[in-house]
């Protein structure tokens, strides 16, 4: 049964019209238990009442809308198709630009994201929210490195998160460290249980990976529920100490001998000044994170996990370990969501296993694959949206998530291989092998 | 087609791969010598394929053993190691019957990404990759010079930088033996390396094959059904049918042995007409080839 059309040849009106008509029809199927018959209460007892009148607007608008898709579609499609053809560059020139545009861009994000605390310096709504966005973006680029670059589908990159969190957590309340001293602890616990979680799956590959790493970050889940003792069970560890300015904290009272922010610069305490350092500090952990995965992926490790990503049996017959290179990208991606996790912990100043289920996890994969497998900047557009849009859905209250949603399809129907796919060489030979390798080594 | 001998490189012994009830390859026994070009053929499904799969470590022989005499390291069992080992350290190298680049990265990066080694070494747990100590950066530009050095040979320096999956057919058959080329072979592994090209790219070919083993003495062991290549250039053929050798020696002997004419004309009609064609038209002109 051809009845939804997926054609790749222009379509006859007769054609849209059969198409929309079939799902119209599948809409009336499903939509008669659920629409079109309702249970009513008849003086204490239950009766059924029938909704035709509704039931027929809601086949109407499934008509219409799948009509108005699927021409949106062709209309873009053809667009597209007729632009690559007038235009007279080639597409490595229009690469070229696109890639030059994304730099730009990106600069101009930094000063607007360096700026963003000053110009709201008493908003705190925009400045959390940001610091949401800082996380996502963080998160992002830790796992486009599994995901983006080695091509390994892990849906269960929040165990990592979670791992970063608790070491955190439980390192400065039962221990006393700081969050300095804790974070690159901490990040070294998540990559080894990158490793771990790794070592099992080596074989696995697509769906069955996908599963096992699901199941990975479910069962480390479960065990900070459960194991009460060590985690505080479902009521998760409260008072996480705050990260402090070089020894300056943020309180309105300084503790015996110590001394305050505000009152060592001299200012009006304000919870603000907290906010906005956590806002700093994300970021610039965030950029760390950036600088780091992008000269990794110019390094041999970088090109090998693409290499990876595309052909596992090549890299092989090339004399790459394989073994090596699926843990190191694990390793490396779980260090950075242990990052982000210990900023989660020291921000929120409490953790429970609630912050770490499996939506997560589907949101952080959402970012990289919206944001365009294995782009930076992807990444960030796509946090910055995902963060945004159920920010901004407030306003529809239960509509929110159908918002959500609807986002999320039409992107994937603009841009099916994510918001930005193209991907910059991680090296050029440019007009001569000599003059390349100079410049090269120039940078 | 040097006339010095420089002796036995690979040689396999007794070697049996079974696949559950079928065997794809019943007792082989076959030398491989050092500096030469040794051509395999056979009908489609003689297992071919199957032999380099398990010279280069995909596949695990159920008996037999596979020695390679390599030039510094002694005596290697190939059929001990796992296949990056064989490519890394026995330094045999294949290219796939079904080419297989790194398709999204580029003619340049494919060709790099093959020096994994050298450079992973180089960057010391990239550590000195990511500051961009000297000694990294010094490694980097020898791989892209090595590389450089491979596209222009091969006529691909236009084509560098860009991604190798959108090229068309004969140029990725190239890609795949130049990138093999910069894995520094000591045998290299050609896996129907004419399919699909026209009769002026197999014409190429056979002269690149024959610079590879005349002046930089690797050994090659290669797959082809084109016979205007493997008659052409090969010092040596070997013939499998349903995983045996029948027949082995010169092109001049191979083409006239009596077992192999049957076992090309054993198979289904079409087969039989098209391999006599193919050997009428290689016994004839040597610069008009034939498009498979
Ligand atoms: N992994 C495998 N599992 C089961 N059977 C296999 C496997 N690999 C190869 N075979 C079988 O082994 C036999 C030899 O296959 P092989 O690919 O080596 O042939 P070939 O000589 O390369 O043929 P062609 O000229 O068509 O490439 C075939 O019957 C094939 O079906
Ligand atoms: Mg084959």
């Amino acid at each position: 049964m051809s009845a939804v059309v997926f054609a790749r040849h222009a379509m006859t009106p007769a054609e849209r019209l059969r198409d929309a008509g079939w799902v119209a029809f599948v809409g009336l199927i499903l939509g008669v238990p659920l629409i079109g018959l309702t249970t009513v209460d008849v003086g204490g007892r239950l009766g059924v009442e029938t909704r035709f009148g509704l039931l027929a607007a809601f086949v109407a608008a499934a008509f219409a809308g799948r009509l108005a898709l699927r021409w949106g579609i062709d209309h873009m499609r053809n667009r597209k198709l007729a632009r690559e053809q007038a235009s007279t560059t080639t597409a490595a020139q229009r690469a070229h630009g696109a890639q030059r545009l994304v730099n730009i861009v990106g600069w101009v994000a930094l000063g607007a994201s360096i700026a963003l605390p000053i110009v709201y310096s008493d908003n705190r709504y925009v400045v959390d929210t940001a610091t949401t966005v800082l996380i996502y973006v963080m998160l992002g680029w830790g796992l486009n490195v599994v995901v983006g670059l080695a091509g390994l589908l892990d849906l269960g990159y929040v165990a990592f998160y979670a791992v970063g969190a608790y070491s955190y957590a439980l390192l400065s309340t039962q221990y006393g460290w700081g969050f300095w001293e804790a974070l690159p602890v901490s990040g070294a616990l998540a990559a080894s249980f990158g490793i771990l979680l790794g070592y099992p799956i080596l074989r696995l590959r697509g769906d069955y990976l996908a599963i096992v790493t699901l199941g990975f970050g479910e069962i480390i889940r479960v065990i900070l529920v459960n194991w009460t003792e060590f985690s505080g069970g479902p009521n998760g560890i409260s008072s996480i100490p705050r990260p402090s300015f070089f020894g300056l904290e943020f309180t309105r009272r300084p503790a015996e001998g110590e001394q305050t922010f505000a009152g060592f610069f001299g200012l009006d305490f304000s919870a603000m000044h907290r906010l906005i350092f956590l806002y700093y500090l994300i970021l610039v952990l965030a950029l760390l994170t950036h600088v780091f995965v992008s000269r990794l992926r110019k390094l041999p490790v970088g090109r090998a996990w693409e290499a990876l990503r595309e052909d596992e049996i090549a890299c092989q017959a090339m004399g790459m370990n394989t073994t090596n290179i699926k843990l190191s990208a694990f390793a490396i991606g779980a260090m950075l969501g242990g990052f982000a996790g210990v900023f989660f912990a020291a921000r929120q100043g409490f953790i429970s296993p609630e912050s770490f289920t499996f939506t997560e996890s589907a949101i952080i994969l959402a970012i990289v694959v919206l944001g365009g497998m294995g782009s930076q900047m992807g990444v960030v557009l796509a946090a910055t949206l995902l963060v945004l849009i159920p920010e901004f859905g407030r306003n529809f209250s239960e509509y929110r998530m159908l918002l959500f949603g609807a986002a999320m399809v039409l992107i994937m129907v603009w841009k099916p291989g994510g918001l930005l796919s193209h991907r910059e060489p991680t090296v050029r030979l440019q007009a001569t092998g000599a003059a390349a390798s100079d410049k090269e080594g120039a940078r | 087609m040097s006339a010095h001998d420089k002796g036995t490189l690979l040689s396999v012994r007794k070697l049996t791969m079974r696949f559950g009830g079928l065997t794809a390859i019943d007792d082989l026994s076959l030398e491989v010598p050092a500096g030469k070009i040794t051509g395999i053929i056979g009908p489609n499904g003689a297992g071919k394929t199957t032999l380099f799969n398990c010279l280069t470590g995909f596949y695990k022989p159920t008996t037999g053993t596979l020695r390679l005499a390599h030039p510094v390291r002694g005596e290697l069992r190939l059929e001990k190691l796992p296949s990056h080992r064989v490519a890394r350290d026995a330094q045999v190298v294949r290219t796939f019957q079904n080419i297989r680049l790194f398709p999204k990265m580029t003619v340049l990066e494919n060709l790099i990404v093959a020096q994994h080694n050298v450079l992973q070494r180089a960057s010391k747990f990239s550590i000195a990759g990511i500051f961009k100590l000297p000694g990294y950066r010094q490694a980097e530009r020898a791989a892209i010079e090595r590389a450089a050095m491979w596209l222009e040979r091969l006529k691909l320096t236009h084509l560098a930088d860009d991604p190798a999956g959108a090229l068309p057919y004969g140029i990725q058959r190239r890609i795949e033996i130049a990138r093999a080329l910069c894995v520094d072979p000591v045998l290299l592994c050609l896996d129907e390396p004419a399919a699909g090209l026209n009769p002026r790219e197999s014409a190429e070919l056979n002269e690149l094959l024959l610079y590879l083993c005349g002046e930089l003495d690797i050994a090659i062991l290669l797959i082809e059904h084109d016979m205007s290549v493997v008659m052409n250039v090969s010092d040596h053929i070997g013939v499998i049918s349903y995983g045996r050798k029948i027949a082995e020696g010169t092109p001049e002997q191979v083409r006239n042995d009596p077992e192999v004419i049957k076992a090309y004309l054993g198979e289904d009609e079409d087969e039989a007409e098209e391999a006599i064609a193919r050997k009428i038209a290689a016994e004839g002109s040597n610069e008009e080839g034939q498009p498979a």
